[in-house]
């Protein structure tokens, strides 16, 4: 019978013939925690008698959330979590590594074909590389750390055609933002995305990678993309000699089809409070802005910091804004110093930090006051997530986000483009 | 058994941020103080006038966004007796059952208004709200979670055990 890449990935860790709906108990590859949710991974890990770890060099623990850390709560967290990591030998990646997400990619821990889960729920940003990775809570993260297994039931797959050449511009987050505002906070919960379709095809790797990481927006298990040749490139660019993975059969059965033409979309924004409240940019310029956040798992790759670059170098950040800019790893940052993207965003007024999670979660880096409003390429906008509850957060493109950072005000990145 | 308790509403799409905001889960790892901020984005007073045994109760997707066990724990630690919901967000819901709240799917939770008096086994899969006459079914458990709630999570249920449930 024919498969998804989601029913081969389960059928292969599980060693049954596994199909959607099916529970299946699942052997692991990798296994992620980091310092925003370790104390619990931790205590759990302990409290059920955890002596060792299945395989330490399938664990990773990576501090990012807070790094470094701004109080000494989160100091405490995260020296027990640097004991564990050496105590017990798991791969352990020290403040100034990046983004979780970001180093598990780069570090080689994910490979397509693998079964990952991480203890964070943007872990489904590997299925860019046709990897089954997903989010799962510290308690789950330490029985798998004991026993290198979880029961799964295995997702349907709702598969997302995109068609058409980006207009100038338009990126792939402002791709996902659409598909998030058509597909809602819930239209794929329980499933996996299957994100396909020639711009899926023509995108590079750091794109795709956008795409699937904001996945968890639609409730979605994982958000896949058959790997190709640019997968395997892009894993060989990182000195990694990966497998070939799955594709799904060209017959497999999907829950739904979703097809959209991109040739015609305009940058987007989500609105505060839900990700999936989506407007085209244009209907909400205008907005005055205190923050302009250009970082996270979701954008703060290389080419995400080249546009931002592109559009800022020689203008001046308005008065007024204040810039944060975080490269998603130390990989990331060394390129954009080699490229002279650093230069560009110090040159205009930005405050460049070290690789992390910045201030997308809360726990640092720009933690907005009441009234305040940021513009972020981070991937939620959920209410207080980033400060006072009174604050708002609009999501958007590293373009839109530049062009934004320039203006003072929520400004369409081709405004820009056409005075240039 | 049957417990009893008082409605807390909330509407649909309740996400984690609300339930605890990543600003004090990074900076307060004490649960105790934790929970004096549990959903005080949507509503500033419910830790402070939570009894033990309430309800909450949500429309859909409740729990969505980060997959914080955090969010889960600080409602169980202020004695909420189990979230009843119309759809849950899939991490929340696992991560309910695995510390030992009961998440409860309930297709008619947007019947249930606030400050309704609820009664609700769990184990014949009804809820009585006693303030409308009206009763409601639940959606049971899938069995391999029911294990590990009888249990009342999956840290006692190892302890009890000595083994995983898989």
């Amino acid at each position: 019978m024919s498969k998804t890449i989601s029913e081969k990935i389960f059928s292969r860790a599980s060693g049954k013939d596994a199909h959607s709906g099916d529970i299946v108990i699942a052997n692991v590859d990798g296994a992620m925690m980091h310092d925003g949710m370790a104390k619990l991974v931790m205590d759990a890990f302990h409290e059920m008698g955890g002596k060792r770890l299945w395989d330490p060099s399938k664990v990773a623990a990576v501090i990012d959330h807070v790094a470094p850390s701004a109080n000494e709560a989160i100091s405490v967290v995260q020296k027990n979590l640097r004991e564990f990591a050496f105590k017990h030998g798991a791969n352990f990646f020290e403040v100034g590594s990046g983004v979780c997400h970001q180093i598990m990619i780069e570090s080689g821990l994910v490979f397509p074909g693998g079964l990952v889960v991480g203890s964070d729920s943007h872990t489904c940003t590997y299925g860019a590389i046709g990897a089954f990775a997903t989010g799962i809570g510290s308690t789950e993260i330490a029985a798998v750390f004991l026993s290198g297994k979880l029961w799964f039931k295995v997702p349907e797959t709702l598969k997302i055609d995109v068609e058409g050449k980006l207009p100038p511009m338009v990126f792939p987050k402002d791709i996902i933002l659409k598909i998030v505002g058509t597909v809602k906070a819930d239209g794929a919960n329980y499933k996996a995305i299957e994100y396909c379709g020639s711009t899926v095809r023509e995108m590079d790797v750091e794109g795709r990678l956008t795409l699937s990481n904001m996945a968890i927006e639609m409730g979605a298990k994982t958000g896949l993309v058959e790997p190709d040749r640019k997968t395997l490139a892009y894993l060989r660019s990182l000195g990694h000699n990966p497998q070939t993975g799955y594709k799904s059969d060209w017959d497999a059965e999907y829950s739904g089809n979703l097809v959209l033409d991109v040739s015609d979309l305009e940058p987007q924004v989500a609105c505060p409070d839900m990700v999936d409240n989506v407007k085209p940019v244009p209907e909400v310029e205008g907005k005055d802005v205190n923050q302009v956040f250009i970082g996270s798992c979701t954008n703060g790759r290389l080419s995400d910091l080249r546009v931002a670059a592109k559009i800022m170098r020689g203008k001046k950040v308005k008065r007024g804004v204040r810039v944060i800019v975080t490269p998603a790893s130390r990989m990331v940052y060394m390129q954009a110093l080699k490229e002279g993207l650093i230069d560009v965003f110090l040159d205009v007024g930005c405050a460049v930090c070290n690789p992390g999670c910045g201030p997308c979660a809360g726990g640092h880096q720009g933690i907005l006051a009441s009234g305040e409003v940021c513009v972020s390429t981070s991937n939620r906008n959920f209410k207080a997530r980033m400060g006072s509850t009174e604050s708002q957060i609009f999501l958007v493109s590293p373009a839109t986000a530049a062009a934004t950072a320039i203006e003072g005000e929520l400004t369409d990145p081709r405004r820009l483009l056409k005075e240039a | 058994m049957v417990q009893r308790g008082k409605v807390w509403k909330f509407g649909d799409d309740v996400n984690t941020d609300i339930i605890i905001s990543g600003k004090y889960k990074f900076s307060i790892t004490d649960l105790d103080q934790l929970s004096k901020h549990a959903m005080e984005a949507a509503r500033l007073e419910f830790a402070a006038k939570v009894q033990k045994g309430d309800f909450v109760v949500g429309g859909r997707n409740f729990g969505c966004g980060s997959s914080r066990e955090q969010a889960p724990l600080v409602l169980k630690h202020l004695g909420v007796a189990a979230v009843i919901a119309k759809t849950f967000a899939r991490i929340f819901y696992r991560n309910a059952i695995n510390i030992g709240l009961p998440a409860v799917e309930c297709e008619q939770a947007d019947k249930i208004s606030d400050g309704d008096v609820l009664e609700v086994d769990l184990s014949k899969g009804v809820v009585r709200n006693m303030s409308s006459g009206e009763s409601y079914v639940v959606k049971p458990l899938p069995p391999q979670l029911q294990v590990i709630l009888d249990e009342g999570g999956l840290v006692c249920y190892v302890k009890k055990h000595g083994k995983l449930p898989w």
